[in-house]
């Protein structure tokens, strides 16, 4: 309720905010009201602590932002100042109708969708194994959690060696029962291989998630359970996972942010290949940028990787995360 | 719930959230500044194997123990890497003092955007040591932006040891006799040809090499200059090879295969686990370092002439590699240019068998007998042509690269490739 206020005076004109007696009945009018100087010295500081970071802030992350947009209604090659020639939507148009492009889309959806339906709860399947009283669990968790410390790049160098189709570690071992596969290196297999690689890397992250969300649970809750005569199935479904439910709704935005920008894993693994059939949004728009020059179209196609996100993250968090995060932004006024 | 557990959740997606546009520059500020009376050369080169590494290494500490005020910061960079940082260094208006070329497209880009020096004057007394055919890809609008340091040629090594126990007794001097050549080995078990798919721009030299022997240099100048590659020669060029590639020549898993990794292109063919490879005239050095090396089993061929085409079995296809200046950069780095082209250096570094002569009258110092006979089919070649992924203007190059991979990987027809990099070619 309060939130839907606080919205509503956000959207009301800046001067009738800014009387003196503002339409905010709920937390401001409780409180004894200060003198319009001590508020304005209050502000000064205020404003004083921000600057710094916002400077940063809009320097290293808004400028950039707004200048890929700019850029990307021009036909530029990213050298000679600032872009001349607008050619309106034109780059917009190209992506629209480039295969390549809408395939970055379709296996970007692939690649969410199997994020969701088999990593995560594999995930979520082994913390809650080991969220058992169990010999060695300290030692398990570390090793699940491990991959995600190597970085991407190493990650990808480790597969490729791994999966190397001629005497890579994989075929070794599967070759004595006569499962070899090309992995990364056939059209066909490269997008299930690349997510078993994802998932080896991500999975220790989303299970450590889970596991710290499961030790949140006070016991007393799930014993009240087993004593009223639930089994260990229904405790799991009726008691841990509707209280799971906040770090679950986080690990899936996280996924999926992941499955939309994710790069580096791709580019050391095969470069987007073979023949474009494991490319990403996020290598197409490297390979306009940086081997093909036209800087123009490329931030075009991060236009829309960022929109993507956006839309993506703001309705997720209003109708997804919304008990999760309701008030957080709004808290600290209630407080004073 | 907490205030802190609602705050983090709030900052965790903001902060995510912002990053969707991720991909910014990383582009290192650097200056040619003379610090403590001292000017600092920064110099970018691709010298990252033996023996260039530690000739590109020598040339800087003797050029300083002669110069003490000047400082050569030598970084030697993995060509791939080095193209995208540069890429990087470049779109933020700066070059490195001193830098790797390959002349054509990009040099050009980068003298339009007016980040290269123009050495026509500066280095007048000099620049008629080199050869005419080492100095032509630096050279814009007649005017000369780059000091060629290598030149060379794209042709096939091959094993003389698997060719000779598939029963071929010499190198196929046509492309029919080099079709028989790759099922002949494919016969007698032996994978005929490496390939790295992954990294595209060897294949384009298959690709390139036949227009060119079909519709002979004046097909690819032309093409050059109207943007038009659905014309005959291209296509044909793609239908033959398709014919190659469906003869299934490569190693298994090609596609995904780079070139300089341990179980790549270059390491294979060193090996001895595949007959030969389309490369230039690193190839030997670059089969010694992944891989063991063939010695004396290392032969080379020229591409074959195609029957009927209108091209030259003797026309060459390849680049060399010079060195740039910043338009920003000291005197210095030229003067260590002219010091590292002295005849004397150069001969060590083609003695070396690292490059190939771009000196007049360095020829008998090329030892080994393979490069040898590539700079002897260089010095009688009847014309030559730069890379064209070096030649074209990037965006037309890369698309050659690409439409290509996906040709030999079945994915598109040679009428597609051709249709591609002519509305990449016209848009440019």
């Amino acid at each position: 309720m309060r939130a839907a206020q606080d919205t509503s005076r956000l959207a009301s004109p800046p001067g009738e905010r800014r009387a003196p007696s503002p339409a905010a009945p709920a937390a401001g009018a409780a409180a004894p009201r200060p003198s319009r100087g001590h508020r304005l010295r209050g502000r000064l500081t205020i404003a004083a602590f921000l600057l710094p970071a916002l400077l940063l802030f809009g320097l290293l992350v808004l400028a950039p932002i707004l200048v890929a947009v700019y850029t990307s209604v021009f036909k530029w090659n990213g050298l000679r100042g600032l872009p001349d020639d607008f050619i309106g939507t034109a780059n917009f148009e190209r992506m629209f109708a480039d295969e390549v492009f809408l395939g970055d889309l379709w296996r970007g959806a692939v690649l969410i969708v199997l994020s969701l339906a088999v990593q995560l709860p594999f995930a979520l399947g082994v913390a809650m194994l080991l969220n058992q009283r169990m010999r060695g669990r300290a030692v398990y968790r570390m090793i699940f959690f491990a991959p995600y410390i190597l970085s991407e790049v190493i990650t990808g160098v480790l597969f490729s060696m791994i999966l190397s189709p001629d005497g890579g570690l994989a075929n070794l071992v599967l070759g004595t029962v006569g499962l070899e596969s090309d992995w990364l290196s056939d059209p066909s297999t490269v997008m299930p291989s690349l997510f078993l690689v994802m998932t080896w890397k991500y999975f220790g992250f989303h299970m450590i998630l889970y596991l710290t969300g499961r030790q949140g649970i006070p016991h007393e809750v799930t014993e009240a359970a087993q004593i009223d005569g639930a089994g260990s199935w229904q405790v799991f479904r009726y008691v841990t996972l509707p209280l799971l439910g906040p770090t679950i709704r986080i690990s899936v935005f996280l996924s999926v942010i992941g499955a939309i920008q994710l790069f580096d894993l791709v580019w050391v693994l095969t470069g987007g290949g073979p023949a474009h059939s494991s490319e990403t949004m996020a290598v197409t728009m490297f390979q306009f940028g940086f081997k093909r020059y036209q800087v123009g179209y490329a931030n075009a196609i991060s236009v829309v990787m960022f929109a993507v996100s956006l839309v993506f993250a703001l309705v997720y968090q209003r109708y997804v995360m919304r008990r999760d995060t309701e008030g957080a932004i709004t808290a600290m006024r209630s407080q004073r | 719930m907490s205030l802190g557990r609602r705050s983090a959740a709030a900052l965790v997606a903001a902060t995510l959230l912002l990053g969707g546009c991720g991909g910014g520059g990383d582009g290192e500020p650097k200056a040619a500044s003379g610090s403590g009376g001292k000017v600092t050369v920064e110099w970018w080169n691709i010298g990252t194997t033996e023996p260039l590494k530690s000739f590109l290494a020598r040339m800087a500490t003797e050029y300083q123990k002669q110069h003490p005020n000047v400082v050569i910061k030598n970084l030697p960079i993995e060509n791939e890497a080095f193209k995208a940082r540069m890429t990087t260094l470049n779109q933020s208006g700066k070059t490195p003092d001193l830098f790797t070329t390959w002349g054509g497209g990009v040099l050009k880009q980068q003298v339009d955007a007016g980040l290269v020096k123009d050495l026509s004057a500066d280095a007048s007394s000099w620049m008629g040591s080199f050869t005419p055919a080492a100095l032509q890809p630096y050279q814009v609008d007649g005017k000369t932006y780059a000091i060629p340091a290598d030149i060379g040629m794209v042709g096939f090594w091959y094993n003389k040891a698997l060719f000779a126990k598939a029963g071929v007794t010499e190198p196929p001097a046509t492309w029919s006799a080099y079709v028989d050549t790759v099922k002949k080995l494919k016969a007698a078990g032996i994978t005929p040809i490496a390939l790295a798919g992954k990294e595209k721009w060897p294949g384009h030299y298959y690709w390139a090499y036949l227009a060119m022997r079909i519709g002979g240099l004046a097909a690819l100048q032309q093409a050059a200059t109207d943007h038009d590659f659905t014309k005959p020669p291209f296509v044909e060029a793609g239908r033959r090879l398709k014919e190659l590639a469906d003869l299934d020549p490569f190693q298994k898993g090609f596609l995904g295969a780079a070139y300089n990794t341990p179980d790549g292109q270059a390491a294979l063919v060193g090996n001895g686990k595949a007959a030969m490879e389309l490369m230039g005239q690193w190839a030997p050095s670059v089969e010694n370092e992944a891989g063991k090396g063939l010695g004396d089993d290392l032969g080379f061929f020229p591409f074959p002439a195609v029957e009927g085409g209108a091209g030259k079995a003797t026309d060459a296809f390849g680049g060399g590699g010079g060195y740039a200046i910043g338009a920003d950069a000291p005197a210095e780095a030229l003067d260590f240019l002219k010091f590292m082209s002295e005849p004397k250096n150069h001969r060590d570094v083609v003695a070396s068998g690292a490059v190939l002569p771009v000196l007049k009258g360095v020829e008998d110092a090329v030892k080994d007998p393979n490069l040898a006979t590539v700079a002897r089919a260089l010095s009688s070649a009847s014309g030559f042509q730069l890379y064209l992924d070096q030649a074209y203007p990037p965006a037309v190059g890369q698309e050659v690269n690409d439409s290509v991979a996906e040709l030999i990987a079945g994915k598109k027809t040679p009428e597609q490739v051709a249709q591609a990099i002519t509305e990449t070619a016209k848009s440019e």
